[in-house]
């Protein structure tokens, strides 16, 4: 005990430390040679421009409502496809394929079959334009929409995962005490699947404000309107290549203090 | 877009690299002269260029392979600015075709052209609209008319800054619902009538086929588009290199055929 935890590495194997770090370097290398070729010295001056301060703006706003859409709209699925583990196995095997779906799907393609089905002449956004002369694409609305589609398989895989582990008894003894379902959902499957619903909006947050080709093709590009922090980084890139490592960096370090504020805050006081 | 392709076409070359190989045996010990115009050409290039060439080049491609069998053309299309600031940092591309002399200088200016780049064709702006016309658009005021769905370039890329042109051009402050990263995405939300019209080069409204339309308009004249193209020094088959930019430079009709306008 006492020189585990002097060094805690000690009792790890080597063969898994070897790994780790590789790990390691691949996940935080890209992000410090970023840092080591942002163009300090400009980062003002190139952040000022008028662009970058309303996208992050939007980024923030965009990436919250479509979390909070997540886990609305998440946690019901997932509550559901826990619940029909006694179906027939090819039935749920194909419920969870629909749902990771957007995660293996391009981007850019999950954009198009977005604008297929809510475009002006899609299959849902037909009607709604001859009835209402509205189409969802170009709008902030769409923003979150296509944020919603690529975040919504974290949050779903991830609630569905901490519900699994959940003991089945708990909700057996609600009900022996006279909980109607409702109240069984409220008072005893949410609090359980609460680390799960935390790291399931987590990633989900991270997703949407990363997001990029479901964004740019679904609800296109307008200052202040559509175009995020991601959007502005990638058109940035086209003319001047410094103020896109600039808008990066900005970038990584709102996801990171955003990252690291949730985790200490909400998600440590959930999961224990 | 694939990045594979060059490793097979790698292959490809080292195996007729080896069956060349004994095939230059036979008229050495036949001791005839083999009557050959030019050194052989071999391996294997990697061409980055505009997206707008995605049609026109692949054909051309073809006709240089079976004029020099044994080499392979491969391509990466893109938005020009983002392929040249890959280049600029260390893609092994052995060609560049821009859709701009800018985007082009910057890849010269850093002094990885092996030669002075040349224009091979140009291309003027064209109104694309859905088939049918859905949103009865009849010129570029209709930029202007913030109850129709306009989508045009970002000013970031060439199509941008040619759209910036024709409207200074043409009196028109556009109100786009969108500034697209590169003319395909222009191209996609007309094609898909997720707009009512877009700014896109004459060559696109082409290649679209039927399912959109094109409108030509005055001003376009006056904003055209070069298309340079250069051998990059870092090519590791500078003879194929030259061979290629040279092979395109003798069919720039095919080009024209596609729709592009005369160098010159």
């Amino acid at each position: 005990m006492r020189r585990s935890r002097r060094d805690p590495l000690a009792r790890i194997p080597r063969a898994v430390l070897v790994p780790a770090a590789l790990a390691l370097l691949l996940l935080v290398g890209p992000l410090v040679a970023l840092l080591v070729k942002a163009p300090w010295a400009q980062l003002p001056a190139l952040l000022g421009g008028g662009t970058v301060l309303p996208a992050l703006g939007l980024s923030l706003g965009t990436a919250a409502a479509s979390t909070g859409c997540c886990v609305v709209l998440g946690v019901p699925l997932a509550v559901v496809l826990s619940a029909v583990d006694g179906w027939p196995s090819p039935l749920r095997r194909l419920a969870r394929a629909l749902v990771t779906t957007p995660l293996v799907l391009p981007p850019v393609v999950g954009g198009v079959a977005l604008l297929l089905l809510l475009g002006r002449v899609g299959l849902l956004g037909a009607p709604m334009f001859q009835a209402f002369g509205f189409q969802l694409p170009y709008t902030t609305a769409a923003v979150v929409v296509a944020q919603t589609f690529v975040g919504l398989p974290f949050l779903v895989l991830g609630v569905e995962g901490a519900l699994r582990g959940v003991d089945r008894r708990f909700a057996v003894a609600a009900t022996t005490l006279g909980a109607g379902p409702w109240t069984r959902f409220v008072r005893v499957t949410l609090p359980l699947a609460a680390p799960g619903v935390a790291a399931g909006a987590v990633l989900a947050f991270a997703r949407a404000i990363g997001e990029f080709g479901a964004t740019v093709t679904f609800a296109g590009s307008l200052p202040r309107i559509t175009q995020t922090l991601p959007v502005a980084a990638y058109l940035a890139l086209n003319s001047d290549p410094d103020a896109a490592i600039a808008i990066s960096v900005v970038l990584v370090v709102v996801a990171l203090v955003v990252l690291v504020a949730l985790r200490d805050r909400w998600l440590q006081g959930l999961a224990r | 877009m694939s990045r594979r392709a060059p490793v097979a076409a790698l292959l490809a070359g080292a195996a007729l690299l080896a069956l060349g190989g004994c095939a230059q045996d036979l008229p050495a010990s036949s001791g005839s002269a083999a009557p050959s115009s030019s050194p052989t050409l071999t391996g294997s290039i990697t061409v980055d260029a505009a997206a707008s060439l995605n049609r026109v080049l692949p054909a051309l491609a073809r006709s240089f392979e079976q004029e020099h069998p044994g080499t392979t053309v491969t391509f990466g299309f893109g938005g020009s600015s983002a392929l040249a600031a890959a280049i600029v940092s260390g893609a092994p591309v052995d060609v560049f075709v821009a859709a701009s002399t800018t985007t082009m200088r910057t890849v010269s200016d850093a002094s990885l052209t092996a030669a002075e780049p040349v224009v091979v064709a140009r291309n003027r702006l064209e109104i694309a609209v859905p088939k049918g016309n859905p949103g009865k658009v009849t010129g570029l005021r209709d930029f202007g008319d913030a109850a129709k769905t306009v989508v045009v370039c970002a000013k970031e890329v060439p199509c941008g800054v040619a759209a910036t042109q024709v409207f200074a051009l043409a009196g028109v402050t556009p109100r786009p619902d969108s500034y697209e990263p590169d003319v395909t995405s222009v191209l996609t939300k007309v094609a898909g009538d997720n707009a009512d019209a877009g700014l896109v080069y004459a060559t696109d409204v082409r290649s679209a086929g039927s399912t959109v339309e094109g409108i030509p308009f005055p001003e376009a004249g006056k904003a055209i588009t070069d298309y340079p193209i250069a051998a990059l020094k870092g090519s590791k088959n500078p003879a194929l290199a030259a061979a290629w930019v040279d092979w395109v430079r003798a069919h720039e009709s095919d080009l024209q055929a596609a729709g592009f306008l005369a160098a010159q």
